[in-house]
């Protein structure tokens, strides 16, 4: 049955949180179930919906799709998030494979030991400052244009900001030494749909707390 | 400057083995640039052709590309490899996400303390969750190939990994008779089956040398 795209996942950011946020930017409103308990993981994986018994899944256009990088690609390409041919699409590509990287970092921060946690803090900002955020700026200088790719809004944009901000949440101070990631920050928060995004109230999740982590480790039964 | 593509890694599979299978499948011959030293890289970062300080590299229509996926998803489209429309080309990405999951846990295998290998779990993954999942769609829809009724991306890389799996454990298609089909079809497609050959660019299973030059090559000053 079409309609607004359903989201499954925990009530919390993960690897679901990008697929917010794209969603979002191309102004798609969307509902979401929650995975609280370990029965309901095992019935979506029943009724044989996880295609590799995993979340994210993502009802959309009468597919049950799961993959992240697929269902990014998807939306993007539907919503015009794309780039408008092959090369424009490659760039983008390539620059949003850096910002997963980045982001995947953070992602598993909350899943690491204490000690672990401290060190994988070091490396995120280590990373971002001298492998990620020079190629972003760099390009926004050789370009001087307002986005990342061609001139005009995309899936690239999208997923820096959010890069962005979520390692600014390690470090507010992060984006120091980066004028054009500043202005660009500014500019892209203030897009309609991605300043909604940004407001309380909208669908954005909050940092990872000690609630979610229990929650994903209970349901995915993660025995460490 | 135009021409062939140009790849730039180490002898060896790692991530550039897909790109490797991907372009030989499409009938595209490619150049390779082996890295052997520290100095190599080391130049490479320098000239500033690794976007992310990172090899894969491929030099391909003017850009200098990174990124496997990137890469991967380029020359698929490029060469009609990514199905007819976004539908196909979900369905494409969502089965090469899944192989490509299992083949990244052969790929770090090599580079894993002996101690901490474990070869069970990759042949856990892949016979429980996910050789039953491209069993099932080639059963469901009868066809030869995985996606649209024509030959795809998401059939080189499943072939890739049912023989990188094959070289861990050989009988590991022992209850996949579809599978078994489809590897001895898609097996024989001329462009694979050249690729197949002794003397293609295919790159042989992870060796001692292989692992000591990428420690070498990145190790940290």
């Amino acid at each position: 049955m079409a309609g607004k795209p359903k989201l499954y996942y925990f009530n919390g950011r993960g690897k679901m949180e990008s697929i917010r946020w794209l969603l979002a930017a191309a102004g798609v409103e969307f509902e979401e179930e929650f995975l609280e308990t370990r029965e309901q993981y095992e019935k979506l994986l029943q009724d044989g919906y996880l295609l590799f018994q995993q979340v994210p899944l993502v009802e959309i256009d009468r597919m049950k799709m799961v993959q992240t990088r697929a269902i990014l690609s998807y939306i993007a390409a539907k919503y015009n998030l794309y780039g408008k041919d092959l090369k424009e699409r490659a760039m983008i590509d390539m620059y949003v494979e850096g910002t997963t990287d980045l982001m995947g970092l953070i992602i598993v921060c909350p899943f690491l030991s204490a000690e672990n946690k401290e060190k994988q803090h070091a490396v995120i900002i280590q990373k971002a400052t001298n492998r990620y955020f020079p190629v972003y700026e760099k390009i926004l200088r050789d370009q001087g244009q307002s986005f990342l790719v061609g001139n005009q809004f995309s899936w690239a944009d999208v997923h820096l900001l959010e890069a962005i901000l979520m390692v600014e949440e390690k470090k507010s101070s992060v984006l120091s030494e980066f004028p054009l990631l500043q202005a660009f920050k500014a500019r892209i928060s203030d897009i309609p749909t991605v300043k909604k995004f940004l407001e309380p109230g909208s669908q954005r999740k909050p940092v990872p707390d000690d609630k979610y982590t229990e929650t994903v480790k209970r349901v995915l039964q993660m025995n460490f | 400057m135009s021409g062939k593509p140009k790849l730039t890694y180490f002898n060896g599979r790692g991530r550039m083995e897909s790109i490797r299978w991907l372009l030989a499948a499409a009938g595209v011959e490619f150049e390779e640039e082996f890295l052997e030293t520290r100095e190599q890289y080391q130049k490479l970062i320098k000239d500033g052709v690794l976007l992310f300080d990172q090899v894969p590299l491929v030099e391909i229509d003017g850009m200098k590309m990174v990124q496997t996926r990137a890469i991967l998803s380029y020359i698929a489209a490029k060469y009609n490899l990514y199905g007819k429309d976004l539908k196909e080309r979900a369905l494409i990405d969502m089965y090469v996400e899944g192989t490509a999951d299992l083949m990244g846990m052969i790929i770090t295998f090599a580079f894993t303390p002996p101690k901490e290998r474990n070869l069970a779990l990759i042949i856990e993954r892949a016979t429980t969750r996910y050789f039953p999942v491209y069993e099932k769609v080639l059963k469901q829809h009868g066809q030869e190939f995985l996606v649209g009724n024509r030959f795809s991306w998401a059939d080189v890389q499943l072939l890739e990994t049912i023989l990188m799996v094959e070289e861990k454990e050989p009988t590991v298609l022992s209850k996949f008779p579809v599978l078994q089909a489809f590897k001895a079809r898609i097996s024989n497609i001329p462009t694979i089956k050249k690729f197949l050959q002794p003397g293609s660019q295919r790159k042989p299973p992870p060796d001692d040398q292989y692992v000591a030059t990428v420690i070498e090559v990145f190790k940290k000053d």
